[in-house]
C-alpha cells in the first residue's frame, strides 16, 4: 500500500474513535473505549482539532461538523463551575475526567492544567476554523468565552510557574514539574490570555528547569516519554520560531523533537533490556497503558512490568511496552522514519492495530498462553494525537490555522518565541 | 595421644577456649577508643592556643592539623569520639549495607549462573555483630589514646562558652586563643502528632537495635532514609519509605533520583512519594502511620519507625551569645568564606555550620578552619569541589554544579551523559543501572561538575574529583587512557562524546 493510503486509512481509523466514542448529545468523548469509562477533557480538545481535518477530508460534513463542535462547546459553557466536588470545573478550568452522561467530576480526579490546556487549544482551534455566519458565529464566540475564562493567573498561585492541579479537598497539588515536558502549551495559552494571563517571567521559571543534554551522542533538549515531544506540537508548528533557550541552542521546538526521535531510535537500536521487538525501526517508549504491575522470572532474571503509566528512555521506567501508535505520531517530524516503524510493526505483529486503529500499549516480551501482551481497545488521546499529527504531515491544517490564532501568537510572544512565521 | 581436632574433645576444647577469649573487637575496647569508662580529664592549660569543641570528623581534623603545627590544643566531647560519622552514620550504615547487598546479589546468582538454590534470612545479630566490630577497628585511627599521646588535652564533657576567649569545660574553665566549633548535628525533631508519645528509631538509636525490624516505616527520603529503608529491606525488613517531596533525594537531579525510585521498588520496598505522615499511634501493640497524599488519606501498620527527616545543628547549650557568635535561624552558625564565626577568634566547621552535612565535607572544613584559625587565612571553603554521594544501590554521587544550579548562576551549561548499560564493564558485571553525566560549560570545555548513579559511583566519583581539582577540561579527559574493560570508563566515554560533539579543536 502507498504510503498516502496507508496514512488516510489509519488516520481515518483514528478519527473514527472520536465519533464512535462521542456522547451524542453532549459532545463529550470516552478517555477509553472500555465500558463505563468517563470522559477525558483532552480528548475532546483532540476531537474539537479533528473535526476541521473531517471536513477537509471529506468525512464529514461541514454542517455536522459545526453542530457537533457547537454542541460540545454550549455544553462546556454551560457545565458548572464552582468549588463544588461534583462541579465540571472551577476558574474555567475543568476536571480531567467527566462522567459522560452528566459532565461532572469523577473518581475525585483532580482539576488539570494541561488536560484544560488541550481542550482550550481544541476550542481555540474550532474558533479559527469555523469563519462563516450562524453557528459559526456561535463557535467563534464560545470559542473566545471559554478561553476568556480560564483564570490562569490563579493557577499560578503565588509561585513562579504554574501548579499541575487543584482540588476543592486540599487545594493546589503538591507535585513536582521538573523539566521539560508537554507543558509548553499551559504556559503559551497562559500568557496569551487576554483576562487572566499569568506573569511574564512564569515561562522563565519552567525553562529554568530545563535540561540541555547530550544523550546517546545526540543534543536534547531532554525529556524520556516520547509525548512529552508531540502534544503542544500537535497544535503548534515550532518550525522555525524559537524561545530565549532555543535560541540560545541554535535549535527549536520542531527540530528538538527530531531530536528526541533520533534517541528513542538508537536506544530501540541499543535495546539494553534485551526487551523483544525493539529495534531501530520498532521504538515508541511513552506514556500509555501497560500490563499491570507484576513480575515474571525469564532468562534467570526478574522482569517487573507496571500498568497505565509514563514510560521514557533512556533513564527509564522501561519495561518493554511499547505504544503502537507512537512511531506515526511523529510522521511530521521524520516521515521515513515513522513510516518504516509503523510498516515493520503493522507486519511484525499485525494485532496492534485492530479495525485501523492502534491500541495503547503493546508489550511482546511478555508473553502469556502464547499470547504477546495487548492493551485492550483503545484510548482516545492517542487516537486524537494521530488524526492531528497525521494531517500535519499531509497538509500542515491545524498548525496554518493556529497560525492566525490571536491567543497563541500573543502567548508565543510573550515566551519570548521570534523568528520563523511570527 | 590420639591427635583429632574434629573429635568429641577437641570440640570441647575449641568450644571452651572461644567462650574464654573475649572480642578484641567488643563493646570494651570500641568504648576504651571513643570513650574511655571512669576517663578523668587532664588539667588544663593556662590558656590553649585551640580549643575544639566536639569530636567527630571536623573537631578531630582540626585537632590533627593543629597538632602538626605543634600547637597546644583542647578537644572537648561530650559523648563520643568520632561523632556521628563513626558511632551512628557513614560507618555502621556502611557495614550493614555491605550485607544488605550481599543478600541482594543471591537474587542475581542464578542469572550470573551460580547455582544457590535457598537464600537463607539474615542472621540480624551476626550482622550487627559486625557492625560493631568494624566501628571498633575504624575508632582505633582517632582513639584517645592515639590523640593523648600527640599531647592534644581530651575533655569528656560538655562544652559552653562564658566569653570571647574563655570556655567551660564541664565545669573547668578553659582559655584559648583561637576556637573552632564543631558540634556537629543530631536528627531533626518533628511534631508529627502521636510520634512524641511513641518509641521510634533516629539514626542515633538503630544502630543499636537487636532484632530486625518486621515492618519498618521510614519517615524521610533524604540520603540516610534511602540507605537505610533499601537496606532494611534486602536484609528482610517489610520497609514502607514515606517522602514528603515529589522525589527522594532531592538535591538530587530527576533522573537519578528517579532511578532511585525505581531500584527501590525492584527491592520490594513501599514507597510513597509527595506523601505526608500527619499522625502516629499506638493500638494493641502495633503502631500506625496516619499519611497524607494531597486528598488521600491512608494508614500504615508498623512495628518501628525511623524518622529520618535531617538534621539540626546543635548549637542550644553552647553559650554562643557569651561569645558574640550568631547562628543563622535553620542554617547553623552563621561563618564567612573562610569558616570565621562572626567573633574574630572562633571558627566553626562540619555539620553544625554547613548545608550539606557530609563526613568528607566536614573533614575538609575542619581542616580548612585550623588553617584558617592558626595561618594567613587564604583557604575559602568555596573553593572546595567536593564530592557526595548516597550509597543505596545503585549508588548516586554528584560533585560540583548541576544543570539547574548552572542555570541560577547564570551559566551556560550542557550535559554530556553515558548510559552504564552501554559501558562494557558494567554489562559484565551484571550492574549497568545508572548513568555518569558531566556538566559543561557551553561554548568551552570547563567541566562544571558530575553526577555518577552507578554500583561504585562513590568510587567513580572521585576521578571527577581529581580531574576537576586538576583543571582538566573534557578534550584532555577524552585522551586519558582508562583500564579495559572498568566501569569507570563511562566518564572517559562521556568526554568523547563530547570531543565527537564539537568541531575537531586545534590541540
Amino acid at each position: 500500500m502507498p504510503d498516502e493510503a496507508l496514512l488516510d486509512r489509519l488516520q481515518r481509523g483514528a478519527f473514527g474513535y472520536l465519533t464512535q466514542y462521542a456522547h451524542d448529545e453532549n459532545g463529550l468523548i470516552a478517555d477509553t473505549s472500555r465500558t463505563g469509562s468517563p470522559c477525558s477533557i483532552a480528548v475532546v480538545g483532540f476531537a474539537l482539532s479533528s473535526y476541521p481535518v473531517a471536513v477537509e477530508r471529506g468525512w464529514m460534513p461541514r454542517a455536522v461538523a459545526a453542530a457537533q463542535t457547537l454542541k460540545t462547546l454550549r455544553f462546556f459553557w454551560k457545565s458548572p463551575q464552582s468549588e463544588r466536588p461534583d462541579a465540571a470545573g472551577y476558574k474555567g478550568f475543568y476536571y480531567h475526567f467527566l462522567d459522560m452522561q452528566s459532565g461532572r467530576r469523577v473518581w475525585q480526579c483532580e482539576l488539570s492544567l494541561v488536560d484544560t490546556s488541550l481542550l482550550i487549544a481544541g476550542v481555540l482551534t474550532a474558533g479559527c476554523y469555523f469563519d462563516a455566519g450562524g453557528d459559526e458565529a456561535e463557535i467563534r464566540a464560545l470559542s473566545d468565552a471559554l478561553y476568556g475564562r480560564v483564570d490562569w493567573h490563579w493557577a499560578q498561585n503565588g509561585q513562579e510557574t504554574v501548579s499541575q492541579g487543584w482540588k476543592p479537598e486540599c487545594g493546589f497539588l503538591h507535585y513536582g514539574w521538573e523539566g521539560y515536558n508537554e507543558a509548553t502549551i499551559v504556559y503559551i495559552l497562559g500568557l496569551g490570555s487576554p483576562t487572566h494571563a499569568v506573569s511574564t517571567k512564569s515561562f522563565t521559571g519552567w525553562t529554568s528547569t530545563y535540561q540541555w543534554e547530550n544523550l546517546l551522542g545526540v543534543d536534547v533538549l531532554y525529556s524520556g516519554p516520547l509525548f512529552t515531544h508531540l502534544f503542544s506540537h500537535a497544535w503548534i508548528d515550532y518550525r522555525g520560531i524559537r524561545d530565549p533557550f532555543m535560541r540560545d541552542r541554535g535549535s527549536d521546538y520542531f527540530e528538538n523533537t527530531q531530536h528526541a526521535i533520533a534517541v528513542h531510535r538508537e536506544y530501540g537500536a541499543r535495546n539494553p533490556h534485551g526487551y523483544r521487538g525493539y529495534d531501530r525501526n520498532l521504538w515508541g517508549v511513552t506514556a500509555g497503558d501497560g500490563p499491570g504491575n507484576r513480575e515474571m522470572r525469564q532468562n534467570n532474571r526478574d522482569r517487573r512490568f507496571f500498568g497505565y503509566m509514563s514510560r521514557g528512555v533512556p533513564f527509564g521506567p522501561d519495561d518493554g511496552t511499547i505504544a503502537p501508535w507512537a512511531m506515526l505520531a511523529t510522521v511530521p517530524f521524520g516521515p521515513e522514519a515513522a513510516l518504516q516503524g509503523t510498516r515493520q510493526l503493522l507486519r511484525s505483529f499485525p494485532r496492534v492495530c485492530i479495525h485501523d486503529r492502534f491500541s495503547s500499549g503493546f508489550n511482546p516480551t511478555l508473553v502469556e498462553n502464547g499470547v504477546e501482551w495487548l492493551s485492550e481497545g483503545w484510548y482516545g488521546l492517542d487516537q486524537g494525537l494521530l488524526v492531528l499529527m497525521i494531517e500535519n504531515h499531509r497538509t500542515g491544517l491545524i498548525w496554518e490555522l493556529t497560525r492566525q490564532c490571536v491567543p497563541i501568537r500573543a502567548g508565543l510572544a510573550g515566551a519570548g518565541f521570534t523568528g520563523g512565521w511570527l | 595421644m590420639r591427635a583429632d581436632p574434629r573429635g568429641f574433645g577437641g570440640r570441647r576444647f575449641y568450644r571452651r577456649v572461644a567462650l574464654a577469649m573475649s572480642d578484641p573487637m567488643g563493646q570494651d575496647e570500641y568504648l576504651r577508643r571513643v570513650r574511655p569508662v571512669g576517663w578523668e580529664n587532664p588539667p588544663p592549660k593556662r590558656v590553649y592556643d585551640l580549643a575544639v569543641l566536639g569530636a567527630g570528623p571536623a573537631g578531630l581534623a582540626a585537632v590533627d592539623s593543629a597538632a602538626r603545627r605543634g600547637l597546644s590544643v583542647a578537644l572537648i566531647e561530650r559523648d563520643r569520639l568520632g561523632g556521628n560519622s563513626l558511632n551512628a552514620g557513614s560507618v555502621p550504615s556502611k557495614a550493614i549495607i555491605r550485607t544488605a547487598r550481599v543478600h541482594s546479589a543471591i537474587r542475581d546468582l542464578e542469572e550470573l549462573g551460580a547455582s544457590v538454590s535457598i537464600a537463607a534470612p539474615a542472621d540480624f545479630g551476626a550482622v550487627m555483630a559486625r557492625m560493631r566490630r568494624i566501628r571498633t577497628r575504624i575508632a582505633e585511627y582517632h582513639s584517645v589514646e592515639r590523640l593523648r599521646a600527640r599531647g592534644v588535652d581530651v575533655f569528656f564533657c560538655s562544652a559552653s562558652f562564658i566569653g570571647p576567649n574563655a570556655l567551660l569545660a564541664g565545669n573547668t574553665p578553659l582559655s584559648f586563643k583561637k576556637a573552632i566549633v564543631a558540634t556537629g548535628a543530631r536528627p531533626r525533631p518533628c511534631d508529627i502528632e502521636g510520634l512524641g508519645q511513641i518509641a521510634h528509631l533516629t539514626s542515633e538509636s538503630i544502630f543499636d537495635i537487636a532484632a530486625l525490624p518486621t515492618r519498618l516505616g521510614v519517615i524521610g527520603g533524604g540520603p540516610l532514609g534511602c540507605e537505610l529503608a533499601q537496606a532494611f529491606c534486602r536484609l528482610g525488613s517489610r520497609v514502607t519509605i514515606v517522602q514528603n517531596d515529589p522525589k527522594f533525594l532531592p538535591q538530587e537531579e530527576r533522573d537519578a533520583a528517579e532511578l532511585l525510585s525505581l531500584s527501590l521498588s525492584r527491592d520490594g520496598v513501599e514507597t510513597r512519594l509527595n506523601t505526608t505522615v500527619v499522625g502516629a499511634r499506638l493500638e494493641n501493640d502495633e503502631k500506625f502511620l496516619d499519611t497524607l497524599e494531597n486528598d488521600s488519606k491512608s494508614s500504615i501498620a508498623v512495628d518501628d519507625i525511623l524518622l529520618s527527616i535531617g538534621r539540626v545543628a546543635n548549637v542550644e547549650t553552647l553559650g554562643l551569645e557569651l561569645a558574640g557568635i550568631r547562628v543563622d535561624p535553620g542554617e547553623g552558625i552563621k561563618i564567612d568564606d573562610f569558616l570565621c564565626t562572626t567573633n574574630a577568634d572562633v571558627y566553626a566547621a562540619g555539620d553544625v555550620c554547613k548545608p550539606h552535612k557530609f563526613t568528607n565535607i566536614a573533614e575538609a572544613s575542619g581542616r580548612i578552619a585550623a588553617l584558617n584559625a592558626w595561618g594567613r587565612r587564604t583557604e575559602r571553603q568555596s573553593h572546595l569541589a567536593i564530592p557526595w554521594c548516597t550509597y543505596c544501590d545503585p549508588e548516586i554521587a554528584h560533585i560540583g554544579m548541576n544543570l539547574v544550579e548552572a542555570w541560577q548562576r547564570s551559566i551556560p551549561a550542557k550535559s554530556f551523559t553515558v548510559m552504564m548499560q552501554d559501558v562494557d564493564r558494567a554489562i559484565t558485571d551484571g550492574q549497568d543501572d545508572g548513568f555518569v553525566k558531566i556538566y559543561v560549560r557551553e561554548g568551552t570545555d570547563e567541566i562544571l561538575g558530575a553526577t555518577i548513579v552507578a554500583a561504585r559511583a562513590s568510587e567513580m566519583i572521585n576521578e571527577m574529583s581529581v580531574v576537576m581539582s586538576a583543571g582538566i577540561g573534557m578534550h584532555k579527559l577524552a585522551t586519558v587512557l582508562h583500564s579495559y574493560p572498568a566501569q569507570s570508563d563511562a566518564i572517559r566515554l562521556a568526554a568523547l562524546a563530547f570531543v565527537r560533539n564539537r568541531p575537531p579543536s586545534p590541540w
